[in-house]
């Protein structure tokens, strides 16, 4: 499986892993429920260390997708949110080219 | 997976399954994506160039502000030695706010190093995978029908797409962290023109002409009892001449 750590890159990752990660996403999913932000932070920290110390990081120019994207630690709970919501945090594409 | 990686997987896909809906022709469609993603190298290299001028700035106030602080311990030493230990209280309760505001500079210097090294990954990865997409790009109109091309095309641009909506955030965030910075510059500049704070930085401060003061005081003090001297030898001499 391809794990993207947002802000940092894609990495490769093995099922034992995976499982790990998953159990660590369902708390970081309640922690936000719950507003709880230094639980959900510690949860994404332990996820990045795991996937930076098991993963293999994919080469820059890989095109591949990822299966999985794990979101920064430093945003606020608003922003974590923001991220999943419609309008979403993150930016829409650049549709025109802009002169210069 | 309904926790937050998929959820992060799903928002970021859409972002970018939208545009792939723009153009039935699959050329129109690469060409297409292949400009956006120009357009973003573009934005973050200037998010790089931005950060770079907000570092400077605060680099510039950090540097005003520990000249500053050399500056208001040598006239508190200098306003005691003169006795006057109200002056010297003053220079430093100023040296003493002088610093606190460094502390914060350093935070904000440091934080702004932080996102310009995101940054610059993040356009290094942007960069190379623009390049892998170039290649797949003119093999995908090269050698595919249109049926197969929209295949292709799916799995490059959902692997570029992804990296283009992580750069995208990354641009946003050092945007939304300049902006900031520069807003609270711009207050404290307006405070500084309004005479709510004094400007440390300035060349003369209110602390510096009352020590100016002083020392011209202590000046005559010195030239009147040279004066007194030199006359105690002969007043009556003056009293002749008149």
């Amino acid at each position: 499986m391809i794990v993207r750590l947002m802000g940092e890159g894609q990495f490769l990752v093995d099922d034992a892993c995976l499982v790990r990660l998953d159990k660590l996403d369902d708390s970081a999913m309640e922690a936000l429920d719950r507003d709880d932000e230094g639980e959900l932070d510690a949860c994404l920290d332990e996820m990045w260390s795991l996937v930076r110390e098991r993963g293999t990081q994919l080469a820059d120019a890989d095109l591949s997708p990822s299966d999985l994207i794990i979101p920064p630690s430093d945003l606020t709970l608003e922003e974590t949110r923001a991220l999943f919501s419609e309008q979403g945090l993150i930016p829409d594409l650049p549709t025109e080219t802009e002169p210069g | 997976m309904a926790g937050l990686m998929g959820r992060a997987t799903t928002v970021m896909k859409a972002k970018f399954s939208k545009l792939l809906d723009k153009s039935e022709d699959p050329n129109e469609t690469l060409d297409y994506s292949y400009e956006q993603q120009l357009v973003l190298l573009q934005n973050v290299k200037r998010g790089v160039a931005d950060v770079v001028t907000s570092k400077k700035r605060l680099q510039l106030q950090t540097s005003q502000f520990e000249q500053s602080l050399v500056k208001l311990e040598t006239q508190a030493r200098e306003a005691l030695s003169a006795g006057r230990e109200d002056l010297a209280r003053a220079a430093l309760e100023r040296k003493t706010a002088v610093q606190s505001q460094l502390r914060g500079l350093d935070e904000q210097v440091q934080g702004l190093e932080a996102q310009q090294q995101k940054l610059i990954t993040s356009e290094r990865q942007l960069s190379a995978k623009i390049e892998a997409f170039r290649s797949e790009k003119e093999v995908i109109k090269a050698q595919y029908s249109a049926a197969e091309a929209q295949v292709r095309i799916g799995e490059a641009a959902t692997g570029i797409g992804e990296q283009m909506a992580d750069t995208g955030l990354a641009i946003e965030r050092v945007r939304n962290k300049t902006e900031d910075m520069q807003a609270r510059a711009g207050a404290m500049d307006e405070l500084i023109a309004s005479g709510t704070l004094e400007d440390f930085t300035s060349d003369k401060t209110q602390l510096d002409r009352e020590l100016e003061q002083l020392s011209s005081q202590s000046q005559v003090d010195s030239e009147l009892a040279r004066l007194k001297g030199e006359l105690g030898a002969g007043p009556e001499r003056k009293e002749l001449e008149q």
